[in-house]
């Protein structure tokens, strides 16, 4: 006897997200014809559930629990929260709601950016990322930001703000799209901010084509009642560079994805993080690095900082194609857990189908060692402070390597902020 | 006044501080000698705070105030310093920045202004070259990457910047070459001064060459067994402990 079963939250939460897109797809701008491909794949297969292997550890539940809106036409106001943005001397594109807001961004740099449609592009894994098929079928607006051959772009800072009220939760997916041509260099720095209920699911893909380099800083910071689920795609060709750095501390439950594909011989990808987090808060960090030609580099150092009863998760995959010999591949992950109720899932994945390479991963979980502690103390130091300086050391390895001062500082501000709130 | 009375200690369930009664006037020098395992290091952990050890009797005052009542950053800001004998490595933990966070620490604590960074880079730069250590000791991570003496000289480093009150070394001699050892010496002799007294803990005579205690006590099974002048360190360079620990016993 088969009863049919009630539909799950996540199937619910689906449904919500395509009766969303059923009623607003005549207004989307872009082409409908890619929409609607995605907004298919989305329709069978829904939102990733821990049957999956790449989403064992993070629940997509309680995001499906919500009940989101479409933000509201007008624009929102957003001067607190722009007070809250650190300031650094760079023009700047701001994202209200995931809406392109030209009264306050000052995009005078000699990227050539276009905004006022979200920058879709192929799906690049469809079957898998559904997430990424969520976005392409929601997509309202978005950055396409070029920099031509040979030109140095300098840095230019992504913001994009949250302004979710706690009893009209908000949805929105920005799409952006970065292509740096080939010699050019770029510093993008992104920085997730807001406050009250919301889900952030942003896609940036980035093209970095041969001997050119992009930086990618990113702070996510979102409002403590936030979703923040975003993805990036890295394609790099012979000689590039996608070096980037994530923060993740804010939001309820956040994950930051990753695919970087070395598609050149002499790519490199630099995909290094930190998750700092908190109270009940729930905080992922998932990269794929596919090594996809002979000759290239990839170096991965997270660290995670967890106290009171946050979860935090990092998985790790580096694929290794056939022809893609001599590849150097690194990672390294490592947890400090601050409190008992404190929890980490890290699963490191290496899948090598070439003969002549060096990969390498380690994995480490501890808590602040005593005697460095006492060591400290007995100098003088408090117990914060002693702390303080033990967890910003354990983060120098990932944070350090920044070699952008402005970026690097505004994240070290950002550690030292989140250890204020969390040192009590 | 450093005044330790009766003072018993134990770690894990284990006793090891049986009953030390020793009082080290401001401005003198005492070294503490003793067979491995007397309990030497435990009484500078114990007088510094270090977890893990229960006072079980006794007590210490420094200036009649009760210290082991206090937090460890508390007694370093009333003065007592601790010199490790295993200095503890402290990767990403730069040099400068620690010493310069502690020193403002014990300032703030004391109700002292800070020192910015260009007033202590001054203090820094002129005692590191004082102790020959490298230019770039106070660029480098906290004692990663140096040879037991270049540990050993950072002790003294930073004993020289916090002014202690009163410093407990603990075997800060051992490991040192001769050169080293005379600049160690000199680091200590460089603060004798009315308001300075220190807790020598050595194994060898050598080092109480250079820096003359006014008193020397040996300390066997976790209590004070024998206490005299520097002639004491000179009869137990030439006869051992055994005689002494065993006429105690």
């Amino acid at each position: 006897m088969n009863a049919i079963r009630p539909p799950s939250a996540l199937q619910q939460g689906a449904q919500a997200f395509l009766s969303r897109y059923d009623g607003l797809k005549s207004s989307l701008p872009g082409d409908p014809g890619l929409r609607e491909a995605a907004a298919d794949l989305f329709r069978a297969g829904g939102l990733p559930g821990a049957r999956e292997e790449a989403w064992r550890y993070t629940f997509l539940r309680p995001v499906a629990e919500v009940d989101f809106h479409t933000p509201l036409p007008a624009p929102a106001d957003c001067t607190a929260l722009l007070a809250r943005l650190p300031a650094i001397d760079a023009p700047r594109l701001v994202f209200a709601d995931g809406r392109y807001r030209a009264d306050l961004s000052t995009p005078a740099t000699p990227a050539i950016i276009a905004t006022g449609a979200p920058a879709l592009g192929p799906l690049a894994r469809p079957e898998q990322d559904k997430l990424v098929a969520l976005n392409t079928m929601l997509a309202e607006d978005g950055a396409a930001i070029t920099v031509p051959a040979g030109t140095d772009a300098g840095t230019l800072v992504l913001v994009s703000l949250g302004t979710g009220a706690a009893d009209r939760a908000t949805a929105f997916h920005p799409r952006h799209a970065v292509h740096l041509a080939a010699g050019s260099r770029m510093t993008l720095i992104e920085i997730f901010l807001g406050e009250g209920s919301y889900l952030d699911n942003p896609v940036l893909s980035a093209t970095v084509e041969a001997d050119a380099t992009l930086t990618h800083l990113r702070l996510q910071d979102e409002a403590k009642a936030a979703f923040h689920l975003s993805t990036v795609y890295a394609d790099v060709a012979e000689r590039g560079t996608y070096d980037s750095f994530a923060l993740n501390l804010g939001a309820r439950l956040s994950r930051m994805e990753v695919h970087a594909r070395l598609g050149g011989s002499g790519a490199a990808a630099h995909l290094n993080a930190a998750q700092l987090l908190g109270g009940e808060q729930h905080g992922d960090f998932t990269t794929v690095v596919l090594h996809d030609a002979p000759n290239t580099q990839s170096r991965q150092t997270v660290k995670n900082v967890l106290t009171d009863r946050a979860h935090g998760v990092f998985q790790g995959k580096i694929e290794v194609n056939r022809l893609a010999q001599k590849t150097d591949g690194y990672q390294m992950n490592q947890t400090l857990l601050l409190s008992p109720g404190a929890e980490i899932n890290a699963k490191p994945q290496l899948e090598i189908y070439a003969d002549d390479v060096k990969c390498s991963h380690g994995c480490t979980v501890g808590e602040l060692d005593e005697n460095h502690l006492f060591y400290l103390r007995s100098r003088g130091l408090s117990l914060a402070e002693a702390r303080a300086m033990l967890i910003r050391a354990f983060l120098s390895e990932a944070l350090d390597p920044i070699a952008h001062d402005a970026g690097r500082a505004v994240l070290e501000q950002a550690v030292a902020n989140w250890w204020e709130q969390h040192s009590v | 006044m450093l005044e330790i009375k009766n003072l018993a200690a134990e770690i894990d369930g284990k006793q090891i501080l049986k009953g030390i009664d020793l009082v080290v006037p401001d401005g003198e020098i005492h070294a503490i000698m003793g067979p491995n395992g007397s309990g030497k290091s435990t009484l500078g952990y114990v007088l510094a705070g270090r977890n893990g050890y229960t006072v079980t009797a006794g007590t210490a005052t420094f200036d009649g105030v009760d210290i082991l009542a206090m937090e460890p950053e508390q007694r370093a800001a009333a003065g007592l310093f601790l010199a490790f004998q295993y200095p503890v490595e402290l990767p990403g933990v730069n040099n400068a920045n620690f010493l310069r966070t502690a020193m403002n620490a014990q300032r703030r604590t004391r109700g002292e202004p800070e020192l910015n960074a260009v007033e202590f880079l001054k203090l820094a730069r002129a005692e590191t070259k004082r102790l020959s250590m490298p230019e770039d000791t106070l660029k480098r991570n906290v004692n990663v990457g140096f040879s037991g003496g270049e540990k050993k000289r950072n002790e003294v480093l930073q004993m020289e910047l916090l002014r202690p009150r009163i410093a407990v070394l603990d075997e800060t001699d051992s490991g040192l070459d001769i050169d080293a050892l005379k600049i160690v010496a000199d680091g200590v002799n460089a603060l004798r001064s009315p308001g300075f007294s220190a807790v020598v803990i050595t194994h060898y005579q050598r080092l109480l060459d250079h820096l003359v205690p006014d008193r020397v006590h040996v300390l066997a099974n976790g209590r004070i067994i024998r206490s005299g002048g520097p002639e004491l360190a000179l009869a137990l360079e030439a006869d051992g402990y055994a005689a002494i620990v065993a006429e105690a016993a």
